[in-house]
């Protein structure tokens, strides 16, 4: 984990300072609501249908077990005793009162977080692949640079006030588990033929109204000039990018307008001016950011030894075998395993948790791990490093705070945003989707049956539950003042990432879980033996689904 | 508000103003003593302008400081417009006026910057602010709000990364 040094702490308690100021200058009258707000933003402040949402920072979605003891505690003093986690890593307090968030800020401060950015038209908190440092097929870990892209990002002079807000994603696996196509730039830790790792760069991915998948701008970057080639695209962003309609403002609308050949030349030619200057990363600097993200003090463990005593546990415990096989990831180290804590339990919203399950979280990565948590933008937790002797124990204590429903990565491991019952944006409610849908496939072997399935449900165009990209998406949308639903098929975040198409026409909300059905159901009739959703969409196309769904109507 | 005439925060001080700033020239012409001029009419009236004994441009958000490449020696004030608070390209301009033009006159903001944005502006080379938008005295503060910062910028050109003690 990455430790503040005086530098760090004294910036972020500066900075709490700085807005207990601004809200006192706000509630003296001396700044006006739109004065406030983008202060507020760039502070994870918003305002939403019922009161203020406090975003806070969890950067590249890790944190050390007294940090979330720190989230529980304030969830439950300041807040109604939960959070939840995002699609980008960040934890979100729904019911936070204006006048308490300096003291939040403060608390939070106190553990070396912060909600710095997590809003507003700035580089947002830099996300990265959930299993960076223990994943198996690894090529680098993506923290320490993202570490590097934190600082760089917090308080940027220069691009505070951009035309849109800026999000950045890492991967270093082969799997990308960061979608880093449908980010504003994803970054990916490539290895050349001379077997050095640089990164390759992909500016203009994003979702919302316009959906893009990035293109590549650079195919391998040398370490060393990471910020400076950042600093780049920022800057012909901040200049050329839309600021007459917010709906055309991100990067992908200047890149898709430019062409990314002279976007690159714009690019470039920026770049000259600042390439191999202050801003070049040195060795040390590098050094320095990985010395905090070594490997734990793994013991050496008898792999096969382990796999035996989980042999035997599986043979008479067939709730433990779901889980053992579908919530728990290869490990780089032997011995060890990775295990994802699902908070996609039916009847609750996806990725809350409660004060209570945050403080049980925290002490299981103390007693099991090394006091390490992960968020993933799936909106799920991870405990990166678990030995497998341990499993059958911690599988127990998860099952009992309700975090070890066997899902992971299928249908019913929906990525959800708030939605309609807390979101100002939002078109419709979408949690009540989620468990509608959940509720009507609570045959689990039926699920597992369906193979792998990404099924992300966004409240608005703003996709926020990255509904492009799930196998199957639903889009909220508002047809004179009813909610209703949209379904697209095919989408993808993956390396292949892909957009989904839409179906047809939506549907209400109660439709919803029947469609769903129909469209699964399509998919098992047709599919081959190997094949997965995506696979049988991909080579069917959406026409036998589109035909099966509104022969109904 | 302040008792000056025309405040204006200069090196971290609040001093009264020596330029006028035209948003529009006159049809009579310009007046006397030190006028900062739009760049339109900078660029059709440069052979009589440099006669004169302080001369400054403005320029508006849309007009990016390569426009001025050649005329920089001449000017003493070059200022960038901000024309809402949110419209944060000023901030490339004044950057590219230090480092990569090597202007070393007044960077001035004016428009509808706030308070609350005099320190990033400064780290991006303004020296000069023509706040509209809040009393003057009372915002100085704000030039400091962060003791440190982590990128090069043009107060401080070494990066943090480049001046912490690594062990």
């Amino acid at each position: 984990m990455y430790r503040y040094d005086d530098y760090d702490q004294r910036l972020i308690e500066e900075r709490v300072r700085q807005f207990r100021g601004q809200v006192e200058r706000f509630s003296a009258g001396e700044l006006t609501p739109q004065q406030f707000l983008p202060l507020r933003l760039q502070n994870g402040l918003y305002k939403q249908r019922l009161a203020y949402m406090l975003r806070i920072a969890i950067p590249y979605g890790t944190l050390a077990a007294r940090q979330l003891r720190k989230l529980a505690e304030i969830s439950r003093r300041y807040d109604k005793g939960y959070g939840h986690f995002s699609t980008r890593q960040n934890m979100q307090l729904n019911w936070p009162e204006l006048h308490d968030v300096p003291d939040i800020l403060a608390e939070l401060a106190s553990v070396q977080m912060h909600a710095i950015q997590t809003s507003g038209n700035c580089i947002r908190n830099t996300t990265a692949d959930h299993f960076s440092g223990v994943a198996f097929d690894e090529v680098e870990d993506a923290r320490p640079y993202c570490e590097i892209i934190r600082q760089w990002s917090t308080f940027h002079p220069e691009f505070a006030f951009l035309p849109r807000k800026f999000k950045i994603a890492v991967c270093g696996s082969a799997q990308d588990r960061a979608a880093i196509h449908v980010h504003d730039i994803g970054i990916e830790i490539v290895r050349n033929d001379r077997g050095e790792t640089g990164f390759k760069i992909m500016p203009g991915g994003g979702l919302g109204r316009t959906p893009v998948i990035a293109e590549t701008i650079c195919d391998f970057l040398p370490k060393q000039h990471l910020l400076t080639y950042l600093e780049a695209i920022l800057r012909v962003y901040n200049q050329l990018g839309r600021r007459d309609n917010k709906f055309k403002a991100r990067i992908k609308i200047l890149v898709r307008a430019m062409g990314i050949d002279a976007f690159r030349a714009r690019v470039e030619e920026e770049w000259k001016v600042l390439k191999d200057g202050p801003n070049t990363l040195t060795e040390e600097a590098i050094a320095h950011a990985k010395s905090f993200f070594q490997s734990p003090s793994y013991s050496a463990l008898d792999d096969s030894a382990a796999e035996a005593t989980l042999a035997r546990e599986v043979a008479g415990n067939s709730a433990f075998a779901r889980w053992l096989k579908h919530n728990t990831a290869r490990h780089k180290q032997p011995g060890y395993a990775i295990v994802t804590l699902s908070l996609k339990q039916t009847g609750f919203a996806p990725g809350d948790a409660t004060a209570e399950q945050m403080e049980a979280v925290a002490d299981l990565s103390e007693r099991y791990g090394f006091g390490e948590i992960r968020v993933s933008h799936h909106q799920n937790l991870v405990l990166p490093d678990i030995r497998k002797e341990d499993l059958p124990a911690l599988w127990r204590e998860l099952t009992a705070i309700g975090f070890a429903t066997p899902n992971i990565g299928f249908l019913t491991d929906i990525i959800c945003c708030p939605g309609g019952d807390y979101c100002s944006l939002a078109n419709a409610k979408s949690i009540p989707v989620a468990e509608a849908i959940q509720r009507r496939f609570d045959d689990i072997d039926y699920v597992y049956d369906l193979g792998e399935l990404d099924l992300n449900i966004s409240g608005c165009m703003n996709a926020c539950g990255h509904h492009h990209v799930g196998h199957i998406g639903i889009l909220g949308v508002d047809k004179k003042g009813e909610e209703f639903y949209q379904v697209s098929l095919g989408g993808n975040q993956g390396k292949d990432a892909s957009l989904g198409q839409i179906l047809g026409p939506s549907f209400s909300q109660a439709e919803v879980p029947e469609v769903i059905a129909t469209v699964l159901q399509t998919y098992v009739d047709q599919r081959t033996e190997e094949e997965n959703f995506l696979d049988t969409f991909r080579r069917i196309g959406l026409e036998p689904f589109k035909e099966r769904v509104y022969v109904r109507a | 508000m302040s008792e000056l005439n025309r405040p204006l925060i200069k090196n971290g001080a609040v001093v009264e103003d020596q330029w006028q700033v035209l948003r529009e020239v006159p049809e009579q012409g310009l007046p006397e003593g030190a006028v900062i001029v739009p760049l339109a009419y900078w660029q059709e009236h440069r052979a009589e302008l440099v006669q004169r004994e302080a001369i400054g441009v403005w320029l508006a958000s849309d007009q990016p400081p390569a426009a001025l490449a050649e005329d920089l020696p001449k000017l003493a004030v070059v200022a960038i417009d901000f024309p809402a608070f949110t419209d944060g390209r000023g901030f490339s301009y004044g950057r590219a006026l230090r480092e990569h033009y090597r202007y070393q006159g007044e960077v001035r903001a004016i428009g509808q910057f706030l308070q609350d944005q005099l320190h990033y502006l400064r780290r991006c080379g303004f020296d000069a602010f023509a706040l509209e938008t809040a009393d003057p005295f009372k915002a100085l503060s704000s030039l400091e709000v962060f003791s440190e910062g982590y990128q090069a910028s043009i107060d401080q050109p070494l990066p943090l990364f480049r001046r912490r003690a690594y062990i």
